[in-house]
């Protein structure tokens, strides 16, 4: 029987020639990612389990990049930094992404991307529940706990289940004001945060495979939040222009076979699309643009792994070039690559940066930020009753901070254009 | 593992997601050090809207202020518990707090593997909707081998069935991954080998 591509590469890193859905296998391990806040924890059952003095079974694939709290005064956060320093160096580990230093790189997910460690075929766990969006890259990539990577970092083994495949097919061509973020929002809208929960979200067609890389990726990041074990878009030459830009280490490009089963199956017409966003408090509270228009926002937040790419700031830019913004606007760029693009590439002349400080955003450092709350420095965290439109991807109450804040869920256009107005407002506005 | 399971009921309802069993503010705190952890009991559950917390009426914490540990072993959920962020701090949270059992009609993913995996409690799902009839403070016993949780309310009490844990009941009952991993002969059997 044929198998998707999640059950090839699964096979393919197991004892065995053939997995079906349901099987429970060891596979093995490509890459490990941890970050600041799961890292010490990892570390932590690691030395209990396997000794003070042990080692991790191999330096060359664990990474380590701290992200989520980053530019706080809080000690506890800062302590936990100052244990993955001392474990990378314990270990001599060749990719840790130290704060403070050049190597600094912010948000762990678009990090791997860009640091090469993404690669068409391979395994990848996380302890972050978005490491989904690596899926990306044609590859295995999945969130984990810290007993899970503790094991790993022992062993460069796990057991997993293998998933049933859902698959989503987009033909035809996406409308220009449409980005991944509606379309991943569409989804988890139509089957609801449980949706795909033990299964994989292949994703097909031509209007899928004309996205970048980075809108591939927001549309991987999100499947964590219809409840997804990891999300998968196969690897095309565009993948591999992007990976090997990074990397030199080898891949290998797995294709689904043609008899391949999948548990759900839906095609969806890309013309038809049109710009939504996730009412509060639950990422699959959908609602079009235009139904929810005119709604009052005290804050427009453009930022974190699913959108705080160089790609969605670019969107944002285009909107508010040459405009004043009506609300606070916060701007954080995922990652330092993605800082230093805000400083060097242009829109009709104006760079990036230029763009938003002359619209009235106020600019953060590459990291999570308020995507998750955070200690109550965190920039641009909500305190109070704030009302809130976000690039982000999760609206559960308090995760941008106060239990009180309603934070809708959208597209950069959606976020720009309700910057400009003060009220959501749809990017067809600005876009024709 | 323990073969029965006794304890008060804390009611929750369905989408309970990781920032509301423990807000991202407080994953600073080391899971490793005795007296940092407890942290993690004070706060667990804290993110849960008060409408929501402890049903059907709402408003009752789960750890009272200044406590470490909660009254209740035994959380009743509904659909999708757990859902959101991997972080582990979750299901540590809840057994910091005392938490034996987490009984719900769906898990998250994530989340139901880390509380196996790390030997947290024991995730049952429910081929039934209990939230509706379990109140927050009901006296609970779950007889494990059964595979049945019992109410206990004023001269009568009502049986429900658990699903069988299934692939995972190997996991829980060596306690967690590493002792199953030991057993199988996966990795070295004594902790200190490195
Ligand atoms: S940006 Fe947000 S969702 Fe992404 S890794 Fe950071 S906290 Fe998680």
């Amino acid at each position: 029987m044929g198998m998707t591509l999640t059950e090839k590469i699964l096979a393919d890193h197991s004892d065995q020639d053939t997995v079906v859905p349901g099987d429970n296998i060891w596979i093995d391990v490509d890459v490990l990612m941890t970050h600041d806040v799961c890292g010490p924890g990892t570390i932590g059952i690691f030395k209990e389990q396997f000794g003070a003095e042990s080692k991790v079974w191999d330096k060359e694939k664990v990474v380590i990049i701290p992200d989520h709290y980053i530019f706080t005064s809080d000690t506890h956060a800062n302590r936990n930094i100052d244990i993955l320093r001392a474990f990378a160096k314990e270990q001599s580990l060749p990719y840790y992404y130290d704060v403070g230093t050049k190597d600094y790189k912010g948000v762990c997910h678009l990090a791997l991307a860009q640091e090469g460690h993404n690669r068409p075929g391979e395994v990848l766990f996380g302890t972050d529940s978005h490491t989904c969006t690596s899926g990306a890259f044609g590859m295995f990539a999945t969130g984990i706990g810290n007993t899970d990577a503790a094991f790993i970092l022992g062993t460069g083994k796990l057991w997993v289940k293998v998933p049933e495949s859902m698959r989503f097919e987009f033909t035809g061509e996406f409308p220009p004001y449409i980005m991944a973020k509606d379309i991943i929002l569409q989804v988890i809208g139509d089957i609801g945060v449980a949706g795909a929960t033990y299964r994989a979200m292949e994703w097909a067609g031509d209007a899928i495979m004309n996205f970048s890389m980075e809108e591939r990726m927001t549309l991987c990041n999100m499947a964590i939040e219809a409840g997804g074990k990891n999300a998968l878009i196969p690897a095309d030459e565009k993948t591999e222009e992007y990976v090997k830009q990074r990397t030199d280490k080898p891949y290998k490009i797995h294709r689904a076979d043609a008899d391949a089963k999948y548990c759900f199956n839906k095609t969806y017409n890309a013309s038809e699309m049109e710009p939504v966003v996730a009412k509060p408090h639950s990422p699959d509270n959908k609602a079009k643009v235009s139904e929810v228009a005119g709604t009052k926002i005290d804050r427009s937040y453009i930022g974190s792994c699913t959108g705080g790419k160089f790609t969605d700031f670019l969107a944002a830019a285009k909107l508010l070039k040459g405009k004043k913004v009506a609300v606070d606007t916060f701007i954080v760029p995922a990652t330092t690559e993605v800082e230093k693009d805000l400083h060097e590439k242009k829109w009709e002349g104006e760079t990036l940066i230029d763009i938003f400080k002359n619209a009235g955003a106020t600019i953060g450092e590459p990291s999570c930020a308020a995507c998750l709350g955070g200690p109550k420095d965190t920039f641009g965290r909500t305190h109070g009753t704030e009302v809130v439109i976000s690039t982000t991807n999760r609206n559960f109450p308090g995760r941008m901070g106060s239990k009180q804040s309603e934070v809708y869920l959208a597209s950069p256009y959606t976020a720009a254009a309700s910057a400009i107005t003060g009220k959501i407002t749809d990017p067809r506005e600005f876009i024709k | 593992m323990e073969d029965i399971i006794e304890g008060t009921a804390y009611v929750l309802g369905d989408d309970v997601d990781t920032d509301q069993i423990i807000p991202a503010e407080h994953l600073v705190y080391s899971l490793s050090d005795p007296e940092e952890r407890k942290n993690y009991g004070k706060y667990a559950l804290s993110g849960v809207p008060v409408d929501g917390a402890g049903l059907p009426d709402g408003g009752k914490n789960f750890v009272n202020e200044g406590r470490f540990e909660s009254d209740h072993k035994i959380i009743i959920g509904g659909k999708n518990f757990g859902c959101g962020s991997s972080r582990e701090h979750a299901p540590a949270c809840l057994k910091i707090a005392g938490i034996k059992a987490v009984v719900a009609e769906s898990f998250a993913r994530i989340f139901y593997r880390n509380s196996v995996d790390g030997g947290f409690f024991i995730p049952f799902e429910t081929p039934a909707q209990m939230i509706k009839d379990i109140r927050t403070g009901d006296r609970l016993t779950i007889d494990v081998a059964k595979g049945e949780l019992t109410q206990h309310s004023e001269g009568s009490s009502k049986t429900w069935p658990l699903k069988p844990l299934g692939e995972v009941s190997e996991i829980i009952k060596a306690g967690n991954i590493f002792e199953y991993a030991r057993k199988a002969g996966l990795i070295p059997s004594a902790k200190s080998a490195g």
